[in-house]
């Protein structure tokens, strides 16, 4: 059985990407896509687990009204620091930095991105972004919201410029991806891989970069204005100055929008992946997905306003945005329906990313449907600003977006280091995780409903029986979590070598040692047909598939 | 489990639906109608796709190394079905959406008028009559328009059971209109972050009972004629700024504390020392510049002429009262 596992692992026992070469410096400044996709992952392992040891303490101080366990002006920073780590440090560059990177060129059949040093700048230009937030946490943090909205941000005596110094730091990490992957996509794809035979994984990356790259300056040069209505008192946003504070919020929300589909799209990018192999199917209209894809990072610049119904814009912008919000609820009901309709007459196996998968679907679609209240005008007047706008963003951002990135991080981990994780184990965490996500959340769209506004410290006691079974949930859900990074963890060292192809997917990355070699493949891959698994057949002894007809391990 | 949903059946509010609060302004009903239109539409697709995927995973579910049976990979006619489906139901929920928000927004004529300033961390509604309360007093079925403004931040009012919800921005007007439709307490909320306190900056709407506004408003603008002076110093010392900087708990403010300032002798800038007594007082209150107390800042305004006689003497009690 060893040396089963050995040929089937090709050259694992010889030279991969892992052990390629050695020492500190052979990372940090490393050129190979895969190790920077990887010190990506570490990285932003690191900030969800800061940001949801930063989420555990705010839904604790919310386990009764008042005081539970911080003053008011600790719980403000919290959640603060909660929002600024989740979205700055791990959601945006989460799929795209870490996944993106190890998988895009492999998945191309390329041996890199096209501008590997620029790769590399990008990841330390993320470190030096974390460090001005983390050194701003050091000082004593931030209370004013992840959004900044001013002239509360420019008032406050946190520290908000070391903290918006990091953001805009980071969006230069993230501008960077971007630009590599458009041109990797452009350039480097071999012959045969034409446009239409890409895994829609890549085409998601795609549009993720086109709005990384146009939307991202902005939040650059709103949170420098920021910085320079604050440091220097030039009047911009503060109407004590002269300025206007609802112009930030305007330029704030025409970044702060198309991000979410930054984070989003290359969600669903990996759920297209992930429907059709463990459905053993073609996926169901290809090129519906794709253009969707492309439609929704079109879209997703013409929706800002919809975040200020009440600020005070006038009735004909309100219109305007909340019609144009709507059209992109269209694209995203196409993807969830040609998914299912992969899964029509498949051979569905459940191993655990098509648990994620499958409660990607189920939770992305509360978070889809409760977007139409909210792009409704006058029932969103109602919602604004309640706990039912943060149960909505936690079921596409958390439910969809973190969903998605696990489903495609449990796929990807035997290509990322040759090793398979426990798949029992996998399957129960996935449903800790379920289960504790719906409990924290489903309370919140009740509350937020009977008028529970967010970013409270206190409350009214009518609604102490929600936030305590919120609280509850939220601790199941972080145990969950630590199930999940005990066997990831373990299977590292004690984990079953894995074959070259676990799951029987069509796509190049699977026709390539698990883990790949320092160039990616050994000899130029065969691009095919990115959902065709006909050629494929299982073999138990590996276990995994094999090309059809190809030598027997 | 079951006892913190039996809990949340009972939770506070009477009235109102499992989804909202209770309906109490002429708007409500219409909001509530379009959220349940959506709720319903969202529940029948939810349930469908759910639906469809538990019954294609319970029913193509297979062992390892059964492949599919195979279907086509596209279909025009269903793919263009499901996506003509949704843009016709999104465009009636934006409709829907729009009409109910322009009633939301265009406030009738005739409305009476308040004005209402958001400042860190209270409300204060201003009465045509001049009277400042910090609570919303209205008369039930008569329509209210709200001229808001704020101080500082952005804040936001927001009266759950009215379903209105007006962002309060500093340097420009923001207008609300409600029409309530039931006498009662309810809750006004401060709906946008603005800092420590933010969940703390709450007050009430009362709806008042026909013909009860007017006499509401009568006694409680006589506050100066009917209340112990020291109760109308203590509603002055909120309502009239002296709280922005004089604390009552002895914290150091802008301005010195009140609590226990009375009857003290106090060292004055230059090095004068005065007790404090009804005239110093209301010299500061007149002449803030004339002696400042050692250690702050001479940045007071004056009050002559913006404080009654009458008034000055209620702060002057008040300020008697809280002793050390």
């Amino acid at each position: 059985m060893a040396s089963g596992d050995m040929a089937a692992s090709g050259a694992g026992v010889e030279d991969n990407y892992l052990t390629h070469s050695h020492g500190f410096k052979s990372w940090f400044f490393t050129l190979d896509h895969k190790r920077i996709g990887l010190m990506y992952l570490v990285s932003i392992l690191t900030a969800f687990f800061l940001g949801g040891v930063f989420a555990l303490l705010v839904r604790t101080e919310l386990l009764t009204p008042g005081k539970t366990i911080m003053d008011a002006e600790t719980y403000n920073r919290m959640f603060t620091l909660h929002g600024a780590a989740m979205i700055f440090l791990f959601i945006i560059p989460g799929i795209p930095a870490a996944l993106g990177n190890f998988v895009l060129p492999i998945m191309l059949g390329a041996k890199d991105v096209a501008f590997p040093r620029l790769n590399l700048f990008s990841y330390h230009l993320y470190v030096a972004g974390a460090i001005f937030a983390l050194a701003s946490i050091a000082m004593g943090g931030v209370d004013t919201g992840w959004t900044f909205y001013t002239p509360y941000s420019t008032t406050t005596n946190s520290h908000v410029i070391a903290m918006t110094l990091g953001a805009f730091i980071l969006g230069f990490s993230s501008i960077f991806t971007g630009l590599n992957f458009i041109v990797t996509i452009h350039k480097l794809r071999p012959a045969g891989m034409t446009w239409f035979k890409m895994p829609l994984f890549l085409w998601a990356l795609y549009g993720t970069a086109i709005i990384q790259v146009l939307a991202t300056p902005v939040l650059g040069i709103t949170l420098l204005l920021l910085i320079v209505e604050r440091a220097l008192g030039v009047g911009i946003f503060d109407p004590a100055l002269g300025g206007d504070p609802v112009l930030y919020q305007h330029f704030f929300w025409f970044y702060s929008h198309p991000a979410v589909y930054i984070m989003i799209l290359p969600g669903m990018g990996i759920i297209s992946e992930l429907v059709s192999v463990f459905s053993r199917k073609h996926i169901f209209g290809y090129k519906f997905i794709a253009y969707s894809s492309i439609a929704i990072a079109v879209l997703g610049f013409l929706v800002w306003g919809h975040h200020m119904f009440t600020s005070g814009q006038s009735a004909m912008m309100n219109m305007i945005f909340s019609a144009l919000t709507f059209s992109v609820a269209i694209p995203s009901a196409i993807k969830v329906f040609n998914w299912l309709a992969t899964m029509y007459k498949g051979a569905i196996h459940l191993d655990t990313p098509m648990l994620y998968a499958l409660s990607f679907i189920f939770l992305f679609g509360i978070g889809g449907l409760t977007g139409l209240f909210l792009g409704a005008l006058a029932v969103d007047v109602h919602l604004h600003d309640t706990y039912f706008i943060v149960a909505h963003f936690h079921y596409t951002m958390m439910g969809g977006t973190v969903i998605a990135f696990l489903g495609g991080l449990h796929y990807w981990w035997p290509k990322m280091f040759g090793r398979m994780y426990n798949e029992t184990l996998g399957r129960i965490a996935c449903l800790i995780i379920f289960v504790g996500f719906n409990t924290t959340f489903f309370t919140q769209f009740i509350m937020g409903s009977h008028g529970m506004p967010r970013r409270y410290y206190n409350y009214v006691p009518q609604f102490t029986p929600y936030h305590r079974l919120s609280t509850w949930g939220s601790y199941l859900m972080a145990v969950g979590f630590f199930l999940m990074a005990g066997y990831l963890l373990h299977s590292l060292f004690r984990g079953r070598k894995a074959p070259v192809n676990p799951w029987g997917s069509a796509t190049l990355e699977w026709q390539t040692s698990s883990p790949p070699p320092h160039d990616n493949f050994p000899e130029a891959p065969a691009v095919g047909d990115p959902y065709d698994f006909s050629n494929l057949e299982y073999d138990p002894s590996l276990p995994g598939y094999r090309r059809r007809g190809g030598p027997k391990a | 489990m079951s006892f913190e949903l039996g809990m949340m059946a009972a939770a506070g509010e009477t009235g109102g639906s499992f989804w909202m609060p209770p309906e109490i302004s002429t708007s409500a009903a219409g909001v509530d109608w379009i959220f349940y239109f959506i709720f319903w539409i969202s529940l029948f697709f939810f349930l469908l796709i759910v639906g469809l995927m538990t019954y294609f995973v319970v029913r193509y579910r297979r062992p390892k190394g059964v492949e599919a049976e195979g279907a086509p990979s596209h279909n025009m006619v269903l793919e263009v079905t499901w996506s003509v489906i949704p843009l016709i139901l999104v465009i009636v929920i934006f409709y829907l959406g729009f009409k109910g928000f322009m009633d939301l927004f265009t406030s009738p004529q005739n409305a009476y008028e308040v004005l209402v300033t958001g400042q860190k961390w209270k409300w204060l509604f201003q009465y045509p009559n001049g009277y400042v309360d910090e609570n919303l007093h209205v008369p039930v079925d008569v329509p209210v328009r709200l001229v808001m403004s704020s101080e500082d931040v952005i804040h936001s009012l927001y009266i759950p059971a009215f379903r209105v919800k007006r962002d309060v921005v500093p340097g420009r007007y923001t207008k609300a209109w409600f029409q309530a439709t039931q006498a009662g307490d309810y809750q006004i909320f401060c709906a946008e972050y603005c800092g420590k306190s933010h969940s703390d900056m709450l007050a009430k709407v009362v709806v008042e009972k026909p013909g009860d506004f007017e006499k509401w408003l009568e006694k409680a603008s006589n506050f100066l004629d009917t209340m112990p002076p020291a109760e109308a110093g203590a509603r002055l010392y909120k309502t009239r700024g002296c709280a922005q900087c004089h604390s009552i708990d002895g914290t150091s403010g802008i301005g010195p504390t009140f609590k226990g300032v009375f009857g003290e002798t106090v060292v004055m800038v230059g090095g004068a020392k005065v007790a404090v007594d009804e005239n110093y007082l209301r010299e500061s209150i007149n002449e803030p510049q004339v002696r400042v107390v050692a250690g702050y800042q001479p940045v007071m305004p004056t009050f002559k002429g913006r404080l009654k006689d009458k008034e000055i003497t209620a702060i002057i009690e008040y300020i008697k009262s809280l002793e050390r």
